[in-house]
């Protein structure tokens, strides 16, 4: 159904904007708390306009570092978000790339058992496992370094489940094809099947990686030492100044570069991403 | 280039045989087209030579050796697939190419056969294009491109020229015949449609719910079908069948009445006085105004098609439609009466009980 009168255009588009306001409006206010100075932020009324110390705060925040001490960098945390998050995508989309493969296209026995003990696992998020879990990323000796961080997060049965619908909806004519043109599985597989499904791969890697990033309790719970914070639990311990009031104005312009990356990877992504989730046709 | 010979091949899926021993030795270079109805595991015979299907039972060689336990990619075959099969993220020279990279060819030799294979086909500005920016009958060409630079033994088509519109499947099947007497590959071909079969093979092999009906040239298929069957699916509109009796003597048939019928030769005096079926084809009908032995036909409707004329009726009181096809265009109108005559050597015998010929 399309309508052209005037009402209904002002009517939808009046509905957006607000729906963009709200959205929006918290994010306006991160960013003009991240423009004052710390003394400003301790009055009120709280700004609704920008001030003139953006980029002392964003030189404060690299250089000098936050928190009670100055001993957090703001660089480092990012660092360590971006390698977790990475190393979860990446490592899932491996995982489950290879998973999904073996259940769609070899028959072993209790194949299907396979496949269900991992559909099971989508019962059973870090959080509800976190005890048994923290036990054994703890007796591996994994405290406090990237494979604790992202190990427990990447045994993932969604990434498996999607990529076995992608590959059930391969033809099989192509794997035929591959067959008598001499290709083994794990040549089919690589040559094949990953580029044939590569628009879901880069679809499921830009959900995977703003999951990734926005990990909080699994990092909490497993670093103690503040080279290996992330961003997302790194903000949350800013918060916690014992003696001080909290830097709000570094505090916000930490959140913002928080934001970012996850946005990079959603522009940057964002054709792959549509398509692949939209996309049906191989 | 090598011969494929079928020993009593069986297949079945657990308990259910599906196919029941064929058997056939294919010549170097002959082209065979493989036809049957929807289902009869026509497709199931040509994935079996290729490898694709386990084969239960029988054995199956390719130029002498027996490929029963071979893989695929070691029998020497390529397939063209119905749905083509491309590699949807390769260019066109690539999907080519793929077999032969793998086969760990040189990449001069590659470029040479890969660009040999595309004059042959008219593929030559596309070789970077996309299989999805290709129309249907180019990627039907790719298919059989990337079959051609492999140069193997045998070439397998699965209903290749299904997926086309009518016009171009006519052209795609001109080309693949002048293809395959250019290059002459044993070519082993499965087909659902009879006009491709026809105009293809060198010889057919008609299968009928899994087992091998009757194997010859299209022509002694056409004029001295072995069963039923073979005689209703060659030939379009297919053949009328009408129950008749013999007479004692074996020399004609009485259809209902006294419409006779005078049998060629020495008719089948084995089967005197027995119940049989009788095969006409409808192009063999021809109308005899003189004739006093004429059989009566009371015409139901008539289609013009220009070139011919299709009537449809019956004969006396028989409950079947007759389907008669006569050359240039007549206005019959209903319930006329036509007086028709049939060649005595264009009619066929079949046995009521078994289907075969007699």
């Amino acid at each position: 159904m399309v309508e052209n009168r005037p009402i209904t255009t002002f009517c939808s588009h009046a509905v957006l904007i607000c729906g963009i306001a709200i959205v929006v409006f918290p994010i306006w206010i991160t960013f003009v708390a991240a423009s004052h100075d710390a003394v400003r932020m301790t009055q009120t009324p709280l700004p609704l306009l920008p001030g003139d110390q953006f980029f002392v705060n964003l030189k404060d925040t690299f250089i000098k570092g936050v928190g009670n001490a100055r001993e957090q960098s703001v660089g480092l945390m990012l660092m360590n978000s971006l390698i977790m998050a990475m190393m979860i995508a990446v490592g899932k989309i491996f995982i489950s790339l290879l998973s999904a493969f073996a259940i769609v296209y070899f028959r072993f026995p209790f194949r299907m058992g396979f496949f269900w003990m991992i559909f099971v696992t989508l019962m059973l998020p870090v959080e509800v496992r976190i005890l048994p879990t923290f036990e054994v990323v703890a007796n591996l000796g994994m405290l406090n370094n990237y494979w604790g961080l992202s190990i427990p997060l990447i045994a993932s049965a969604t990434a498996t489940f999607m990529f076995r619908q992608v590959f059930l909806t391969v033809p099989d004519e192509l794997l035929e094809a591959a067959r008598i043109d001499g290709a083994g599985p794990m040549r089919f597989f690589k040559d094949i099947l990953v580029p044939v499904s590569r628009t879901n791969i880069a679809a499921l890697f830009v959900i995977l990686f703003i999951y990734g990033w926005n990990q909080y309790l699994w990092p909490l719970l497993i670093t103690t030492d503040k080279n290996m914070y992330t961003i997302v639990m790194g903000i949350k311990q800013m918060l916690e100044a014992a003696e001080e009031s909290p830097e709000w104005h570094l505090i916000m312009m930490t959140t913002l570069l928080a934001m970012l990356p996850p946005v990079a990877v959603v522009v940057g992504m964002q054709k792959l991403f549509i398509k692949g989730l939209t996309e049906t046709e191989k | 280039m090598a011969e494929v010979i079928l020993e009593k091949v069986v297949k079945a899926y657990g308990k259910t045989e599906v196919i029941h021993g064929i058997s056939t030795a294919i010549a170097d270079g002959e082209f065979i087209v493989i036809v049957g109805p929807s289902g009869c595991g026509k497709s199931t015979v040509l994935r079996m030579i290729a490898g694709l299907e386990k084969i239960s039972g029988g054995i199956i060689r390719i130029d002498g050796r027996e490929v029963n336990n071979l893989e695929p990619k070691d029998r020497d075959i390529a397939m063209v697939f119905q749905n083509y099969a491309l590699y949807p993220h390769m260019t066109v020279f690539n999907n080519m190419a793929y077999g032969l990279k793998l086969r760990k060819f040189t990449k001069d030799e590659i470029k040479h056969r890969v660009d040999q294979a595309a004059q042959l086909l008219q593929l030559d500005g596309l070789l970077e294009r996309k299989p999805r920016q290709l129309s249907g009958g180019q990627r039907q060409r790719v298919a059989m491109g990337r079959c051609i630079v492999r140069e193997p033994k045998v070439f397998l088509f699965d209903e290749p020229l299904s997926n086309l519109d009518a016009k171009l499947r006519v052209q795609m099947r001109l080309e693949l015949r002048k293809l395959h007497e250019r290059l002459k590959v044993t070519s082993i071909y499965v087909t659902h449609d009879q006009v491709e079969a026809m105009t293809l093979g060198d010889r057919l092999i008609v299968i009928n719910e899994g087992a091998a009906e009757q194997i010859g040239s299209p022509l002694e298929l056409y004029e001295k079908p072995a069963t039923k069957f073979v005689a209703g699916f060659i030939g379009s509109p297919s053949m009328n069948f009408i129950e008749a009796r013999l007479s004692r003597d074996g020399q004609s048939a009485n259809i209902q009445g006294d419409v006779r019928l005078a049998l060629s030769d020495d008719g089948a005096p084995d089967f005197g006085d027995r119940k049989v079926i009788i095969g006409i084809r409808p192009e063999h009908f021809n109308i005899s105004e003189s004739n006093p032995q004429a059989i009566p036909l009371s015409v139901d409707h008539i289609e013009i098609l220009g070139a011919d004329t299709m009537v449809y009726g019956r004969f006396a009181d028989t409950p079947d439609l007759i389907t008669i096809r006569l050359p240039d265009i007549h206005h019959f109108k209903s319930e006329k009466v036509l007086p028709l005559s049939v060649a005595p050597d264009k009619i066929h015998i079949f046995n009521k009980d078994t289907g075969a010929r007699i």
